[in-house]
């Protein structure tokens, strides 16, 4: 760990269920196993080219979904599930990014004068013109417009593996959370277990299905897919470790540049799920892109749920007992 | 050009269109009580994205799950009252609740296995054992509950082999409590906000309405002069899990509103009417008249049902709904950083 340096006083006690766990691998049971891989997705360089969505698709062979027309900007994927493993988010704002000028639309143009005008002034340069004139000081247009690739974040902490009643689902060498298609039936537990929402049934299939940081890439010392094809590097694959200490970096620079919005995600081992092990930059609060503001791993409360049960058992027993204990007939 | 500003009191029950805003209100609108009553606090603001759920909402069978969740506590109660009738001699009323505890763990089992996308595999579930999946727990626990049942049942009907009876009488009420009250950790062990939240008084309002339900079938199914226990039993039960699903709609907070609109509300209506009808009539119900507890069982078995059935929805509205998601995490968010940080993630939902 080199962000944080032990525990706090008064944590010391380390939960099996919840909190920093720098080993997951290890505690997963493997010996000497590789360092844990993961995704840094750094939004504030995604194109929101899609290019992601298609590797994943084609290296995979995740089928079709049906396209469905949504109205969500460029956003017809519309979300993570069975058989959409990188979904790009689009979202259209007016906000100022960095040093961009908000709030100048097009409303009050008329396209046909402005046509009419065309070479007769400065502001409107004719054909040949190699740069068309600012409508910002610095040259930027009206909106912002935030795209991000969402993934499944394979947990430190992972509900679906943790309530997984076949061990279908289990944890590589890698450190990532993967389904065994051969092991799993359908059962359907991990879908609403996940506190983000990306694990999912295939209806005609049965099964459930997710991103599996291609684990067979992985095994062959390949990237995997989405990160490959990501033209901008918005998709980062890489040691965690490595990973952490390049965001951590990457904010700061953008902070500097006036970004201030920029604010990591998912990237502290102290959150609600121990850390992802997919984290993203974000130029927004996380449920502007659909992702949740504080997940917590549902297991973390499970020895208090079986308390709660147990008590309730007793209960149930007690009240029997006293219908039969007190009266004859 | 467009420009829908979509706010909270404009363009309501629409998608956002195209200009998802920074801090503008996205999700559905909610549905107001019918009876009209204000809010005190207005409503909070939160962003999502276009309205879209953050969680995957469970892809369970109501019939199948829900059926199964009730099943479940059916059968369980009905064991209890078994061993409790097999002592106290009451033929009719262990007659009724053995074979009951086994019909109704059947149906349930089938239930379960009928809701998997891999029927087949069903085994799988018993090829480890994982005490942090409830699920799996719960498959080991009715492996060993439901021969059991079915061994108390066959002895009770056959006569043969009694001694054996009586041993998986006893051994099938040693597990029954559990059997009732597991699959309310089985739903709590989610992300789905009104399951989750709700993890303290959900095994509580299912013991209860289990015991409705079981003491149901024995006052709809035994002789009358038999079924004093049951009587009881109805009324303890009806208690506990209304007065319990009541605590539970207090104590967790927003995660109660979907309980309290639509689908979720009306069955609840209808368990608490139902339940508390059939119990009243229960416990008043004394002497050989067959017709008046055959009414109040069928009235406790449906009510227990419906409570079963509203749980279930309540719990797929939360989850479709971002509201449910995001605003008790942001709200959590903002208190810890109010507290400097000092707080854990995700600690201390709202005690």
């Amino acid at each position: 760990m080199t962000q944080h340096d032990g525990p706090p006083p008064g944590r010391a006690e380390r939960h099996l269920l919840y909190g920093e766990r720098p080993d997951v691998a290890g505690a997963a049971g493997y010996t000497d196993p590789p360092p844990r891989m993961g995704f840094f997705t750094d939004t504030s360089v995604c194109i929101g080219c899609k290019a992601c969505e298609v590797a994943c698709k084609e290296w995979n062979a995740v089928p079709e979904d049906g396209l469905e027309f949504t109205g969500m900007s460029y956003d017809n994927t519309q979300g993570l599930g069975a058989d959409t493993w990188r979904h790009v988010a689009f979202v259209e704002q007016r906000e100022q990014l960095g040093g961009q000028e908000p709030g100048v639309a097009h409303a009050g143009t008329d396209v046909f004068e402005a046509a009419r005008r065309l070479g007769t002034s400065p502001s409107s340069p004719g054909p040949g013109a190699t740069t068309p004139a600012p409508v910002a000081p610095d040259g930027r247009t009206e909106l912002r417009w935030l795209m991000s690739s969402d993934v499944c974040k394979h947990c430190t902490h992972a509900a679906c593996l943790d309530v997984c009643p076949t061990g279908s689902l289990f944890r590589t060498e890698f450190g990532t959370v993967v389904v065994q298609k051969d092991i799993c039936n359908g059962c359907g537990y991990c879908v609403p277990a996940c506190p983000y929402g990306v694990i999912d049934q295939r209806p005609d299939d049965g099964r459930v299905w997710k991103c599996t940081l291609c684990y067979d890439r992985l095994g062959v010392g390949m990237e995997p897919a989405c990160a490959k094809a990501c033209p901008t590097e918005s998709i980062q694959f890489g040691p965690l470790e490595e990973l952490r200490e390049r965001a951590a970096a990457r904010v700061a620079r953008l902070h500097a540049a006036g970004v201030t919005d920029a604010r990591l995600y998912g990237e502290s081992p102290d959150d609600g799920v121990g850390g992802d092990g997919a984290f993203f930059l974000l130029l927004d609060e996380p449920e502007v892109y659909g992702l949740p503001p504080d997940p917590v791993v549902t297991t973390r409360d499970l020895p208090s749920m079986w308390r709660h049960a147990g008590a309730a058992a007793v209960t149930l027993a007690a009240c029997a007992a006293v219908c039969f204990v007190k009266g004859t007939r | 050009m467009s420009d829908s500003d979509v706010t909270s009191h404009g363009a309501e029950g629409e998608r956002p269109g195209r200009q998802a805003l920074t801090g503008q209100g996205t999700g559905r609108r909610r549905r107001r009580g019918r009876r009209g009553e204000q809010p005190v606090v207005p409503e909070a603001r939160f962003s999502s994205y276009y309205g879209r759920p953050v969680l995957n909402k469970p892809t369970w069978e109501p019939l199948d799950i829900a059926g199964y969740l009730y099943l479940g506590g059916l059968a369980g109660a009905s064991s209890l009252l078994a061993a409790g009738a097999h002592l106290g001699g009451r033929t009719s009323l262990a007659r009724v609740t053995k074979l009951g505890a086994f019909g109704a763990i059947s149906v349930s089992l089938g239930a379960l296995v009928h809701d998997l996308g891999r029927p087949a595999r069903f085994v799988n579930m018993l090829r480890i054992f994982k005490p942090t999946s409830p699920m799996n727990l719960g498959s080991w626990l009715l492996a060993a509950y439901a021969p059991l049942t079915s061994v108390a049942a066959a002895t009770d009907v056959t006569g043969r082999l009694p001694r054996a009876g009586t041993a998986a009488t006893a051994g099938a009420a040693v597990l029954a409590p559990a059997v009732a009250t597991y699959t309310a950790v089985l739903l709590s062990d989610t992300a789905v906000p009104s399951w989750h939240e709700a993890y303290r008084q959900l095994p509580f309002v299912f013991a209860g309405s289990a015991a409705t339900a079981g003491a149901g079938l024995a006052l709809a199914a035994a002789d009358p002069a038999e079924t004093r226990p049951a009587r009881r039993l109805a009324a303890l039960g009806a208690v506990l899990e209304l007065g319990c699903a009541q605590l539970m709609k207090r104590r967790i907070g927003l995660a109660a509103e979907p309980f309290e609109q639509g689908r979720p509300h009306r069955l609840m209506r209808i368990a608490e009417l139902l339940t508390t009808g059939g119990a009243l009539l229960a416990w008043r119900s004394g002497g050989r008249n067959r017709a008046v507890p055959a009414v109040a069982g069928a009235a406790l078995l449906t009510g227990s049902a419906a409570l079963r059935f509203a749980v279930f929805h309540a719990g797929v509205a939360s989850a479709e709904d971002p509201r449910y998601t995001v605003l008790p995490q942001r709200e959590r968010l903002e208190e810890r950083t109010r507290s400097g940080g000092a707080g854990r993630h995700g600690e201390q939902p709202q005690a």
